[in-house]
């Protein structure tokens, strides 16, 4: 048997590594990818806990995320298509008209 | 694991499912509708606002839980629920000749508005982190494609992607939080953390508290609170004008519709951690919202900063954390709805298509070119800045005095500086509409009915709000003593 | 009648919105029939609400009218309610009845201005908030009145924006105002928390009975009030806005910038003297704040050219002498020079404002002169303001000025001499003026010669009102005679000064009183004939100022060209006596002008004037400097949030 915090510590370990791709990659959709990183990390998370703990409230959880999830990566990529449309580039350093 | 089949409660959802049938609706008529000819979409979701209000009001004075304990549909929810009513249907009202303007006169629009309020609506009757988590998130998409709407206008394009992007992070964070609580308490039921915190002997266990530091962070992202606020600049420059508006007064109200449910109720025994925390984000939020908002051109960058203010002042009200506190809160988000509701309506009638006028001094020598829109736009600068005897003055009076009465004397004011300093930029609008010589010709202004009914409602709200607050207040205080 | 108060502020407010909104399709006679009329309406009322309140017995003087609660936060119950009591009502007549007159003046002023409506517009909602602000029953009531004067204020300063002074010096007024709000706003906050409650009554109950003399609390309380106060009524070290305002319409230097809104300092610490009583230390901070700047200002006065900025000065100056009376615990006469002072200084610049009217705009006095023929009415009423306001016998400002140089020479020698200095350079300035500007020989320019004339009846008819008002205004306040000085009896229950009669008075101080004769050298009087004796020293200080003015400005400039065409013999004695006067004028009048200058110069634009912009400039900079942490780069923004995450939960877990 795998010890909860097994599963804990390498969900921490996804969620940082999307944290860093989207601080670090210049890539629109590469940051969106990690941020879906970062959210299945948390899914990660909640089945352990949930099996941990003998309660269903977390795997429920899960399902909604994977829902709430795949809604955002259809508009998500929708703006990013668009914005190449207009900009014909997505890397977000290039995206900045709006500052100060 | 037992699996129970929870009773449906249809009617405790009566607002919710009322906006959706009516968005539902909206698409499939919009399709019928000759391009570019949209308003009866607009008007059946205006519709669907004012029956999804009578319903809230039939709800009025009789809490339940609903879907499992899944949701509470109490008098505080049913509070917020009118706020984003309000914000929707003038927001509404506000774009119908505004998207026809701007050649983006489209069906959906309506819909992803009405979407967005029952994401709403959800968050404020969430007594379960799933449901606020899923509410937030249908808010939270409805309002990424909104922001973009105009799909040919590149500063729309970039507010929806740093919306976007900054949006699903803070999501993100905020997920993580909710599981690290799911976590140390067991249970993601707002009652059941409540209860397993305050039997809990030891309040130190560092998943609950990080947990509750990723909830702080994904709220405070929602509120615009500083260190989190820096996407509302940008976004708000960028969106659609209503689209800015009902992201102003509803996603905020929304975000603290949550905020305040989870924190003064789910993590009252914690209050004397994150008390603290709140404390300096509200002095940082008001300051550096006022600060920066005087050096900003741009009308709509300002009242962005200035929205930042805003959230700054409410956050004192739960710092405050008493009865008072929390009826100051939500007294003051109807009073915001009002006035900024009219002061982006204002910015809309003057701004068209091709001559926008966002620029501050764009504002220059309107007050004698329109009397009536100049006389409109200082009521709402006026309550802006809190000066009596507005709806804006009553509600600083009421957080501040809620502030002070718990102790909080320096908070105070600090608020009460931040107003001052406010009233520069608030009040440099008005004195270039007064007071300078106008910089170029003005076209006329396209009045229209709908346009015209926004800002009256808008008008009548600041002043009635100002001049009679008792009642609005009751209502306010009968809210929270529910909840409490 | 005393029911109907709230009709005081209401007329006003309507005239406003009738004006406001449906201005633009109204005749210019039918706004100034509204405007005026509005005002009349509310000075009617007022006339009998006071003639109701004289019916009920002296201690029973205080009625309050509670239209409906305002804010009730908690136990806090803010109500709209409105205080009828002496003091409230001395305010309200003064008010509305000056702003009558002024609304008359103006609508011949302003009547070929393009901005005649918005003017009455925002003269009309002055007069409502100002009403408001001396009707309210409680503080908050009051603050919204002192805000809503603030605001027409700053629009009226600016009124003519077109131009760049104006504009600049409504920002100014603004932002000094700021920092005294600010104040009062802190001395509310203080109060809630200390006492629970803003009622006016209520506040000064619990203090009354449950505070000690010198209690922190009240005395930090009456300090912040006090800091408002200076903010509003221009005293140093916020004082620098008020000269600058003159760039409004002369009506409007008049109405607020003289009689009405800056006294609601003075108001506002008479109307706490309960709290204000409880804090000596208070007390003497508004008593050397308030003499200080009446000598300050007085001085600076001397040097001025432009005949509106002499009154400013004189305004301040004034000013600083009601702070003065109630800084030694003379709040009626404080209230009473309040009251004759919104005469003759409302006439005074009504009187100005008539001669710029003749003179195309000029306010610089040394293209004036010998202007008494031209503008006889002019002349005599400014004549009679200005035998008022320094102190002549028997004109309105002898009585209260001299009320409160008897209590300062009671209280305290110095403050006695410094006042008394103050007076001479008054009567000095102020003749200086009159002389500078309707006697002598004409320096008007030739083309501005020809169309010399005197303002029209609408104009000059308030002027005749207030001129009989400055002259007999001060019969209401006699002192020494038992029960002759009706202005004070008729106070007496709000101030808590003892029934007057100054037999009473003197009664209670002769102690005091004998003591400071014995001191300074004068033999033992019975100290009514002290009294009197005061009373001669103020009329001889004033005549002083008279003569001083009257020789240095007629007969010299005359005296010299009419001997030398007659005596050019005599001619080079006569230059050499003149000599002497100008060695005179090189001793004592030039290192007065220079100190004046300097002071000016330096003290006035570079301290005072560099701190109130200094601090605006420190935001403006801070806010350019802040804003550019927003990069406009997604990932930055990204950055910012998880360090604030890392702060937070680092928090969270290691505190």
């Amino acid at each position: 048997m795998i010890p909860l915090s097994y599963y804990l510590i390498l969900s921490a370990v996804l969620f940082t590594v999307g944290v860093i791709g989207v601080l670090v990659r210049r890539n629109a959709i590469v940051i969106f990818m990690s941020i879906e990183l970062m959210l299945n990390a948390v899914n990660l998370s909640f089945v352990a806990i949930s099996k941990h703990l003998d309660s269903l409230d977390g795997q429920i959880f899960v399902l909604f995320v994977m829902t709430v999830a795949a809604a955002e990566v259809a508009v998500g990529l929708a703006i990013i298509i668009n914005l190449f449309r207009n900009k014909e580039t997505v890397n977000v350093d290039e995206i900045n008209i709006m500052k100060w | 694991m037992d699996l129970v089949i929870p009773k449906i409660d249809v009617v405790s959802l009566g607002p919710e499912l009322i906006l959706s049938i009516a968005a539902i609706f909206v698409l499939l008529v919009s399709v019928f509708l000759p391009k570019g000819r949209k308003d009866p979409a607009a008007y059946l979701s205006l519709l669907g606002i004012f029956f999804a209000f009578v319903s809230s009001i039939f709800l009025w004075g009789n809490p339940r839980y609903s879907f499992n304990n899944m949701i509470l549909v109490d008098n505080f929810a049913l509070f917020f629920n009118s706020i984003f009513l309000i914000a929707a249907g003038l927001s509404i009202l506000m774009s119908v000749n505004y998207l026809e303007e701007q050649e983006m006169s489209h069906g959906e629009f309506y819909a992803l508005i009405l979407f967005a309020t029952v994401g709403m609506m959800f968050m404020a009757a969430g007594s379960n982190l799933i449901t606020i988590f899923l509410g937030l998130e249908t808010m939270s998409i409805s309002i990424y494609v909104l922001a973009g709407f105009f799909r040919r206008s590149n500063k729309s394009n970039e507010s929806a992607l740093k919306y976007l992007l900054l949006g699903a992070f803070s999501s993100a964070f905020l997920l993580y939080g909710i599981a690290m609580m799911y976590g140390a308490t067991g249970t993601t039921d707002l009652k059941g953390i409540s209860e397993y915190l305050s039997k809990a002997a030891y309040l130190k266990d560092p998943m609950l508290l990080a947990g509750m530091g990723l909830l702080l962070v994904g709220f405070g992202f929602k509120i615009a609170s500083v260190p989190f606020h820096m996407w509302t600049p940008d976004v708000y420059e960028g969106a659609p004008t209503s689209i800015t508006a009902f992201m102003s007064v509803g996603v905020k109200a929304a975000a603290f519709a949550a905020f305040v449910r989870v924190f003064l109720y789910s993590l009252w025994n914690l209050q004397p951690d994150w008390n603290h925390v709140l404390w300096i984000l509200a002095v940082l939020t008001m300051t550096l919202g006022n600060v920066v908002a005087i050096s900003q051109n741009n009308i709509k960058r300002m009242l962005a900063y200035s929205s930042i203010a805003h959230a700054g002042y409410i956050m004192i009200g739960m710092v405050a954390s008493s009865e008072l506190g929390t009826s100051g809160i939500l007294f003051y988000m109807l009073a915001y709805a009002f006035m900024n509701l009219g002061a982006f309506g204002v910015i809309i009638l003057y701004g068209r298509k091709g001559e926008e006028n966002l620029d501050i001094n764009d504002y220059s020598g309107m007050g004698f070119k329109y009397p009536g829109l100049a006389l409109l736009m200082t009521v709402f600068m006026f309550s802006l800045a809190g000066i009596p005897p507005t709806a804006g003055f009553v509600g600083k009076f009421y957080i501040f005095s809620a502030a002070i009465k718990s102790g909080y004397i320096w908070l105070a004011i600090i608020g009460v500086m931040n107003s001052l300093v406010s009233v520069y930029y608030y009040l440099r609008i008005t004195v270039m509409m007064y007071m300078k010589e106008p910089v170029k010709e003005f076209a006329g202004l396209k009045w229209s009915p709908s346009m015209a009914i926004a800002l009256i409602i808008a008008v009548i709200g600041t002043l009635l709000i100002g001049i009679f607050p008792s009642p609005y207040l009751d209502l306010a205080r009968q809210s929270v003593q529910l909840f409490m | 009648m005393l029911d109907y108060v709230w009709l005081v502020p209401l007329f006003p407010i309507i005239g406003a919105i009738i004006n406001g909104i449906f201005g633009t399709k109204l005749s210019k006679k039918t706004v100034g029939v509204v405007a005026c009329g509005v005002i009349g309406l509310s000075f009617l009322v007022s006339v009998l609400v006071f003639f109701s309140l004289l019916q009920l017995p002296p201690e029973s003087r205080s009625f309050e009218k509670i239209i409906y609660t305002w804010i009730a936060a908690g136990d806090l119950k803010t109500t709209v309610g409105f205080l009828v009591d002496p003091l409230s009502m001395i305010m309200m007549l003064t008010v509305s009845g000056v702003s009558f007159l002024i609304h008359i003046y103006s609508v011949g002023y302003m009547h070929d201005d393009e901005g005649f409506k918005r003017y009455f517009t925002y003269l009309n909602l002055f007069v409502f908030s100002m009403l408001v602000l001396v009707c309210a029953n409680n503080f908050l009531m009051m603050f919204v009145g002192w805000e809503g004067v603030g605001l027409c204020s700053y629009l009226l300063i600016g009124f003519w924006y077109q131009r760049k002074e104006p504009a600049d010096a409504g920002k100014k007024a603004f932002v000094v105002n700021r920092i005294g709000d600010y104040g009062f706003l802190l001395a509310m906050m203080l109060i809630f928390v200390t006492f629970g409650t803003l009622n006016f009554k209520e506040v000064f109950n619990i203090a009354h009975y449950n505070f000690q003399v010198g209690s922190m609390v009240i005395t930090a309380i009456t300090l912040l009030l006090f800091v408002g106060a200076t903010g509003k009524s221009a005293q140093i070290p916020l004082y620098t806005w008020l000269p600058d305002a003159m760039e409004g319409p002369t009506p409007v230097s008049a109405l607020i910038h003289a009689a009405t809104m800056v006294t609601a300092g003075v108001y506002m610490v008479v109307r706490c003297n309960v709290l204000f009583t409880l804090a000596p230390i208070s007390l003497t901070v508004v008593a050397i704040i308030g003499v200080v700047t009446a000598v300050f200002t007085a001085s600076i006065a001397l040097a001025a050219n432009d005949i509106k900025r002499v009154l400013a000065y004189s305004t301040i100056s004034q000013l600083g002498y009601m702070f003065l009376a109630c800084g030694v615990g003379a709040f009626s006469a404080g209230i009473f020079h309040l009251m004759t002072h919104a005469f003759f200084k409302a006439l005074l610049f009504l009187g100005a404002g008539s001669v710029m009217h003749a003179m195309a705009g000029e306010l610089d006095m040394r293209k004036m002169g010998a202007l008494k023929s031209h503008m006889p009415r002019t002349y005599w009423t400014f004549l009679i303001a200005t035998l008022a306001i320094a102190g002549i016998f028997p004109f309105a400002g002898f009585f209260s000025k001299d009320e409160i140089l008897w209590n300062a020479f009671q209280k305290n020698t110095v403050l006695w001499v410094l006042g008394a200095g103050a007076a001479l350079m008054t009567a000095f300035y102020m003749f200086r003026a009159v002389f500078m500007t309707f006697h002598g020989e004409s320096r008007v320019d030739e083309e501005v010669a020809k169309h010399l004339h005197e303002s029209p009846s609408v104009m000059t008819s308030p002027l005749v009102v207030l001129a009989i008002l400055s002259a007999i205004g001060g019969f209401v306040g006699i002192p020494i005679i038992k029960g002759a000085n009706v202005f004070h009896d008729f106070l007496a229950p709000v101030t808590g000064e003892h029934l007057a009669g100054s037999a009473k008075v003197t009664l209670t101080n002769l102690a005091y009183a004998s003591s400071t004769a014995v001191s300074s050298g004068e033999a033992v009087h019975h100290p009514v004939g002290l009294e009197v004796l005061m009373m001669a020293i103020s009329l001889a200080i004033a005549l002083g100022g008279l003569g001083l003015a009257y020789y240095m400005y007629i007969k010299n400039p005359s005296l010299p060209k009419r001997l030398a065409e007659k005596f050019k013999l005599l001619y080079h004695l006569i230059c050499n006596k003149y000599f002497v006067d100008e060695i005179y004028d090189f001793l004592f009048v030039n290192p007065i002008k220079r100190g004046s200058e300097i002071l000016w110069t330096f003290f006035d634009v570079r301290v005072v004037d560099g701190m109130v912009n200094g601090s605006g400039r420190f935001v403006e900079f801070g806010s350019s400097v802040l804003k550019r942490i927003q990069t406009g780069y997604v990932q930055n923004y990204a950055l910012s949030i998880l360090v604030g995450i890392g702060a937070i939960i680092a928090y969270f877990l290691f505190m």
